[in-house]
């Protein structure tokens, strides 16, 4: 009864999809590195508490695109972003943004798990307390245990907090710096193949946690295996050669796509 | 349509093809000797439909095993994934008609000491040849994959339909006419309807046809016009 009831509200979600309100609006979207230029025009919005997964061949832009959610390419000199993007309506690269706090709205984890060499605690504190979200060392101790729980590492780490993140497993340090991601209360959370250097079993780890902190965040999540992306995301965008080819459901995307292009990469065709 | 990157896939999708291609032409066989057993009171042919069912029990198991090797393998997507369920299903619908043809071949023996009627005979005859072109055009349209001649076989399954209803009204007048008629009857009656059924399995062979190739279920109530459940009822 219980499993029908939560199929229901699954269905239910699914269903509401398409009355989803966006929590992140990219508008012609182009960006260039330097003379050469990554991405065409993207328009490509990304709707609240959804698992947008941007899939596509190496080199398509979908990585790109994901950096300038969080201006993660003003770290690159030669980048240059045109077109507009927002965050709850908010232009993004209007001047008078403060790109630190706009991460901290935006969180990010990476491919490689790059947890700080320091204690597993300073890793989630680190980013509240230089953003001056706790007073007291209790407020610390509950954003540490509250980050680590929603990244589903708290019962596997709560005796050893003090030891340094660095010693932990691959896939625990990658959940570690969702944790740390998670600690500064992000609105939306960018994945870019946060489980390519994961074993099958700290991938599903990941996978479930990704298929819970939907509830409470936004996430976008660049990966290369289609299967990930059919099993994660609700909706899915197909990237090639720095256009966005089609945006859809992921139920339809992995069934039944629109483009051909999209058909014949999911299905490891020459195109 | 291009070729898959590891050229191996191609050749586990191509065997399920070949295989399918197969088990239609065995089927289409064996329902066409079951009739014909069954017009010319063969017993020897009858013997051998019987026997030839082991043959696509085993073809349709064989698919199903590949089927699921590939997906495991693979994890096919899109056209790729509705292609192997495609064949899936296609197998048990022509595993079903073989089941078919050999309920009437079993019919032969208990029909063979009845002189049929000769419009009888070909009123069957002529259901089972409607039903066999069904069958036919359908593994043809398997060939090629056409949606829009899928959908027209689909559309075509009410022939049938009206013929085994006429062929119905024709047995009971028969069983009417002399009770020592009934048996043989009754077993025409159940052949007639397994060649009824055996359009149908053409029928869904042609909708999972269209599925496959365009990823949509076929628009629409299938056609009826099997009216027999409804003969010998008031006002009828």
């Amino acid at each position: 009864m219980n499993m029908m009831s939560e199929a229901a509200v699954e269905k239910a979600l699914d269903q509401k999809m398409n009355t989803v309100p966006f929590k992140m609006i990219g508008k012609d979207v182009s960006v260039y590195y330097g003379e050469k230029r990554a991405l065409f025009d993207v328009n490509l919005n990304v709707r609240e508490n959804t698992v947008t997964a941007l899939i596509g061949p190496s080199g398509c832009g979908k990585s790109t695109f994901l950096r300038t959610l969080n201006r993660m390419n003003d770290t690159i000199d030669s980048c240059r972003v045109t077109g507009k993007i927002t965050l709850d309506d908010g232009d993004i690269y209007d001047p008078s943004i403060d790109v630190v706090e706009l991460r901290a709205r935006v969180g990010m984890v990476f491919q490689k798990p790059n947890p700080f060499p320091k204690s597993i605690y300073e890793n989630v504190t680190y980013g509240p307390k230089i953003h001056g979200l706790a007073r007291t060392k209790a407020d610390l101790d509950q954003i540490v245990e509250t980050s680590l729980q929603k990244a589903g590492l708290w019962n596997e780490v709560k005796d050893r907090l003090h030891e340094s993140g660095t010693g932990l497993s691959g896939g625990q340090q990658q959940r570690l710096c969702i944790a740390r991601a998670v600690a500064v209360s992000p609105e939306v959370i960018l994945m870019d193949e946060p489980c390519s250097a994961l074993d099958p079993i700290a991938t599903a780890k990941v996978e479930e946690l990704i298929h819970e902190l939907r509830t409470n965040y936004t996430i976008v999540i660049v990966t290369h295996s289609m299967q990930q992306a059919a099993r994660v995301s609700q909706r899915t965008a197909m990237f090639h050669l720095g256009n966005l080819v089609e945006e859809n459901d992921t139920d339809k995307m992995f069934t039944n796509p629109d483009d051909q292009r999209t058909q014949d990469y999911i299905m490891g065709r020459f195109g | 349509m291009s070729t898959h990157i590891a050229s191996v896939y191609d050749e586990d999708l191509k065997y399920l093809t070949r295989r399918i291609s197969e088990m239609g032409g065995l089927a289409e066989q064996m329902v066409a000797e079951s009739v014909r057993a069954l017009v010319n009171s063969d017993l020897a042919l009858a013997q051998k439909v019987i026997s030839d069912d082991a043959i696509l029990d085993e073809a349709e198991r064989q698919i199903g095993e590949k089927a699921i090797v590939t997906i495991a393998k693979r994890q096919p997507m899109a056209a790729d994934l509705r292609e192997i369920m495609g064949s899936i299903r296609i197998a048990a619908d022509l595993e079903r008609v073989g089941d078919l043809g050999k309920n009437n071949a079993k019919r032969v023996i208990a029909v063979a000491n009845a002189s049929l009627p000769r419009q009888l005979a070909r009123g069957l005859e002529h259901l089972a040849e409607l039903a066999l072109v069904q069958l036919k055009e359908v593994l043809d349209v398997y060939a090629s994959r056409s949606p829009e001649k899928a959908n027209s076989i689909r559309e075509r399954d009410n022939e049938i339909d009206a013929i085994y209803t006429s062929l119905f009204r024709e047995l009971l007048t028969y069983m009417m006419e002399d009770p020592r008629n009934i048996t043989p009857c009754t077993h025409l009656l159940f052949c007639a309807k397994n060649i009824e059924r055996i359009g149908d399995h053409a029928t869904n062979i042609a909708e999972t046809i269209y599925y496959m190739a365009t990823g949509a279920q076929p628009v629409g109530e299938r056609p009826k016009d099997d009216t027999a459940n409804t003969v010998g009822a008031i006002g009828n």
